[in-house]
């Protein structure tokens, strides 16, 4: 049985045909094409699938895709401008190294995003806490914190060329 | 790891879910948020042959105050319940309790009545539940009946709800100005408790206890000890009697009442 499934991610709307048991995330990556979107633990664990749903951050692989039905999704595609200029929290973490390996990066940015969306001027305990949800195994957190922290205090980030040195 | 297969029923009214349920009885399970369901079927422990979503129900999400209680929507999302000024101000152990579910995420989709339904002795909102002497309403074929929460969690992962029941509202009665505290005991932050304490003060004091049974319980002995006025050291040294905690890679049987006498007094100190 196949399930008739529309959603608009990044602003841009897919009609797919799905198995009912297909996850939100499978359905992103492999029937969009949008693999910035990673799978990590798949247990609802480490939140590197993290994306937007309606605004709010969800673990995309514990969410049906049939649950997203006509609903809108933001994934880490969907963050920077159409100029390829960074929003706030991509730039901190780009200025404050808020990653090593990249892994969990995709959720951290959505996460991040959700948090600053709701708490424009968080507390570095309101931002620890609103992360608790993402696991990150190279940076011990602390420039991830740094790097939230600095997009909260640029609000209107830097704007900067994909692939120019600074 | 994916769900076996299923076939997938949206719902649109309680109505229509009770309709469903009555023509699928034991093949089917509801989907509310998910985040208990969805990895039980994940890990193939629970292979519904047909999944009745009921989240997109919009009329069993609210919150509402009616006087002497508040009766909350079984699909308010755990996020709403920790930010809503009613339960803030009326039942702030609940609101509290509700934001050491899971992690935002986790919040942001899973819901009070699926939290219920699930029936973990491990989950931090039923305990809550029972310490504020809530009353739960299911709906069924043959109309509406209440459960008090005490005879609610009937066994590992069973509720009073039957097969082709549905969970539809909470009614929590107002503790306003009264003291309360959530201990929950726990390695890492996301972590499940491995052992909880909901404590709800005031003429009538509940105590709910996580992972200290198979169903959530609550510390009755202590609770009496507590109204009569016992000293803090003899409520507490009575925090795991008549209880039986399970014995887990996390903590064995002595360590969980060892923790549970801590946590209680943690609570009332707090």
């Amino acid at each position: 049985m196949s399930y008739p499934t529309s959603i608009n991610i990044n602003g841009n709307a897919y009609h797919k045909s799905v198995d009912p048991r297909t996850l939100l995330v499978h359905f992103i990556r492999e029937e969009c094409g949008l693999t910035g979107t990673h799978i990590g633990c798949d247990t609802s664990n480490c939140g590197a699938c993290t994306v937007l749903l309606d605004g709010n951050a969800v673990k995309s692989c514990t969410v049906l895709a049939v649950q997203a039905n006509n609903h809108e999704i933001t994934t880490v595609e969907g963050l920077a401008n159409d100029d390829g200029s960074f929003t706030p929290v991509q730039e901190g973490f780009r200025q404050e190294h808020g990653l090593q390996c990249g892994y969990c990066t995709p959720g951290m940015l959505m996460a991040a995003t959700a948090l600053l969306d709701e708490i424009p001027n968080p507390s570095e305990q309101e931002i620890r806490e609103n992360l608790e949800g993402n696991l990150c195994r190279c940076t011990g957190y602390e420039m991830i914190v740094r790097s939230v922290q600095w997009a909260a205090q640029n609000p209107d980030g830097i704007p900067v060329q994909i692939g120019e040195s600074s | 790891m994916i769900p076996a297969k299923f076939d997938y029923k949206p719902a649109q009214s309680k109505e229509e879910a009770l309709s469903l349920l009555a023509e699928y009885g034991d093949e089917a399970k509801l989907l509310a948020g998910g985040h208990s369901l969805l990895p039980l079927m994940k890990l193939r422990l629970a292979t519904p042959e047909v999944l009745i979503d009921i989240g997109a129900m919009e009329d069993l999400s609210y919150i509402q105050d009616k006087g002497d209680v508040v009766a909350i929507g079984a699909l308010t999302k755990h996020r709403q319940v920790e930010q809503s000024d009613i339960l803030k101000e009326h039942i702030p152990l609940l609101a509290h309790t509700a934001s050491h579910v899971g992690d935002p995420q986790v919040r942001n989709r899973g819901t009070i009545g699926g939290s219920l339904c699930h029936g973990d002795p491990a989950s931090d909102l039923p305990a809550a539940i029972l310490a504020t002497r809530a009353t739960l309403v299911i709906s069924g074929p043959s109309g509406e009946r209440k459960v008090e929460s005490d005879a609610f969690f009937t066994d590992f992962w069973e509720t009073e709800v039957k097969e082709d029941e549905l969970l539809t509202e909470i009614i929590v009665p107002k503790h306003t100005g009264e003291s309360w505290a959530y201990q929950k005991f726990n390695r890492r932050a996301q972590d499940w408790a491995i052992v909880g304490c909901a404590l709800q003060a005031g003429d009538n004091p509940g105590i709910g206890m996580v992972n200290m049974g198979s169903t959530p319980v609550r510390a009755v002995d202590a609770e009496n000890a507590l109204k009569s006025g016992g000293s803090s050291k003899e409520v507490c040294e009575l925090a795991d009697s008549g209880l039986t905690p399970p014995t887990d890679i996390h903590g064995n049987e002595s360590y969980r009442r060892d923790l549970a006498k801590v946590l209680l007094q943690r609570a009332l100190e707090s």
